[in-house]
């Protein structure tokens, strides 16, 4: 199917639930309200004619000047070869978005990862804890208004040992 | 869940006979006497011989039996996708060759791949096939990195020297094309970086003509070797539908015998003009999606890489190597995912561009993080002796993982 045949076939099923679409850019993909995301990741798993059964990564992205943060799901369908990407977006201050670990089990590390770099809160994941940074890290790198720790446990950094 | 210290009476434990010990009929020992076993954490890692790198596994384990095993990652972390926001898009090429530093070329491909459709720009045909070829040599290299390990960690040593052997003059190509042995910043966004020196191409050749026969040699050494069979098969076993769900991809996907390759659903440079084959795994020592599956799938591919070399080698074109682009890349406002086929799985690379010279966001997935973490539901129920099998047939690399 092409891109404008997937986000029809999303938009039919959900209505309200796809906020806007982007299909004539690189990188096609619709903008689903958190509330609806569950519901939707299903339907795009289940789906007899989208059958978007694998998971290929989900990016975080930091808009502050929109004071948002993104969550970008990258599919595509084993069956039948063909790619959509969907965008969750969800507010600076609070962002929480739902888990779809148990929709792609792969979702449960990538979802780690966005909420250890950027502090994404994905409700109803199985072990939200950070991936990649130790436990004790404060704060969140990827954010843009991130400011580099000058030590980490009496470690001096490199920006400060070389300034 | 039984209680500690209470006997075991329905463990389903397998426990080999070492007399008879037949693949696929081993005895289940039913005890229900005075044989107590207690849970016990074991710490695998960060540095143990067998973890290939720097990581941790968290093993909760009753006796022999593996109840739970937790990766803990990130001991390589070195904040990727962070410097990729502060360098210029050209800049970050060598940051890439540190992911998977055993398939550098790889890794260049992908990020390059991923910039140019960003920014609209097409490679030469020349730099194209130089692409496939120097993708592929490294595919072959990567994976005799594999074969050699996989030895080692099954206890043989010789084909850890016999894989380094040939991976060696792989390296030379390498250093007589762009100066390096591991980490090659060879291909460019545009092309690649420099054209192929004289004589590269029958070099190629020759070292394809010393390299096929060797692959026989591989599979009387170790493949078909009893007891690497013994230890491999039917130990860690992936159904197809568990591989796709947990975004498996490589060789660990298509051991599990599902037919997907990037380079045959989505074909990107000339690949769709090259003949080749997937392979898969077929359950030839066991069942399909076990750990010598994972192991031969690599052995097939070396095969087909090598079969793509020589295409690509006897069709390169003349004319440029790269394309003309701008010193300072100004990408127009946008984003792109993009994704390869790299030796170890589908490399991606999500950039956001704002229409500056340094990417807004700079997302790369890497496939052995995806494949790493389907190890728990692998290893669960398997014998503590069957972890460095099942992590050394998923083979990942740690630099990829923690970027």
């Amino acid at each position: 199917m092409t891109p404008q045949e997937i986000c029809k076939r999303l938009c039919d099923r959900f209505g309200q639930g796809v906020l806007a679409t982007d299909i004539a850019g690189k990188h096609p993909h619709a903008v689903v309200a958190p509330d609806a995301w569950r519901a939707a990741a299903e339907f795009l798993r289940d789906d007899p004619e989208l059958k978007f059964d694998y998971l290929r990564a989900v990016s975080g992205v930091d808009y502050p000047k929109e004071s948002k943060l993104v969550s970008v799901y990258d599919l595509i369908s084993t069956a039948y070869r063909h790619t959509f990407a969907v965008k969750v977006e969800t507010p600076r201050e609070n962002p929480h978005i739902p888990s779809v670990a148990g929709v792609w089990p792969t979702a449960e590390w990538h979802e780690r990862e966005a909420y250890d770099l950027l502090g994404i809160v994905y409700d109803g994941h199985p072990n939200l804890t950070r991936i990649l940074l130790p436990e004790d890290w404060q704060g969140h790198p990827l954010r843009k208004d991130y400011v580099f720790p000058k030590e980490y446990n009496g470690i001096p950094c490199a920006s400060t040992v070389n300034p | 869940m039984r209680e500690h210290g209470q006997p075991i009476t329905t463990p389903g434990l397998v426990i080999p006979d070492p007399v008879n010990y037949d693949i696929g009929r081993e005895k289940v020992v039913e005890t229900d006497s005075d044989l107590r076993t207690e849970e016990m954490l074991i710490n695998m890692g960060p540095q143990h011989p067998s973890t290939h790198g720097v990581l941790r596994v968290m093993l909760r384990t009753d006796g022999e039996l593996i109840l739970e095993a937790t990766p803990h990652i990130g001991y390589l972390h070195r904040c990727a996708e962070k410097i990729g926001e502060n360098v210029q898009y050209h800049q970050f090429v060598p940051y890439t060759d540190r992911f998977d530093y055993l398939a550098a070329m790889n890794n260049n491909l992908a990020y390059a791949m991923a910039v140019e459709k960003l920014a609209g720009i097409e490679a030469p045909k020349r730099a194209q096939y130089i692409r496939v070829i120097v993708a592929e040599l490294n595919r072959i290299a990567s994976h005799l990195v594999m074969f050699g390990t996989y030895g080692l960690d099954m206890g043989a040593f010789t084909p850890f020297i016999y894989g380094f052997r040939e991976r060696e003059l792989i390296l030379d190509l390498f250093e007589a094309a762009c100066g390096a042995r591991l980490t090659y910043s060879y291909v460019t966004i545009g092309g690649v970086r420099e054209d192929l020196p004289e004589g590269w191409v029958r070099k190629a050749g020759e070292f394809l003509d010393y390299f096929q026969p060797k692959i026989k040699e591989y599979n009387d050494l170790l493949s078909y070797n009893q007891i690497f069979i013994k230890r491999t098969a039917n130990v860690g076993v992936i159904p197809a539908d568990r591989a796709i769900a947990y975004g498996l991809s490589g060789p660990v996907l298509r051991g599990s015998g599902v037919k997907w390759d990037l380079r045959k659903a989505t074909p990107d440079l000339v690949y769709d003009q090259l003949e080749f084959d997937i392979c898969v795994g077929e359950g030839r020592m066991g069942q399909v999606g076990d750990s010598w599956d994972r192991y031969f799938v690599r052995i097939l591919e070396m095969v087909q890489s090598a079969r793509i070399v020589r295409q690509a080698l006897a069709k390169l074109p003349s004319g440029d190597y790269r394309a003309k682009v701008p010193r300072l890349l100004k990408p127009p406002p946008g984003e792109v995912y993009y994704e390869t086929e790299n030796p170890r799985g589908q490399l991606g690379f999500y950039i956001v561009s704002d229409g500056s010279p340094v990417p807004y966001r700079l997302k790369a997935r890497g496939p052995s993080f995806c494949n790493l973490s389907i190890l728990n539901e692998v290893a669960k129920d398997c014998l503590l002796g069957d972890i460095p099998a099942i992590l050394g047939s998923i083979d990942v690399v740690m630099g990829e993982v923690d970027r």
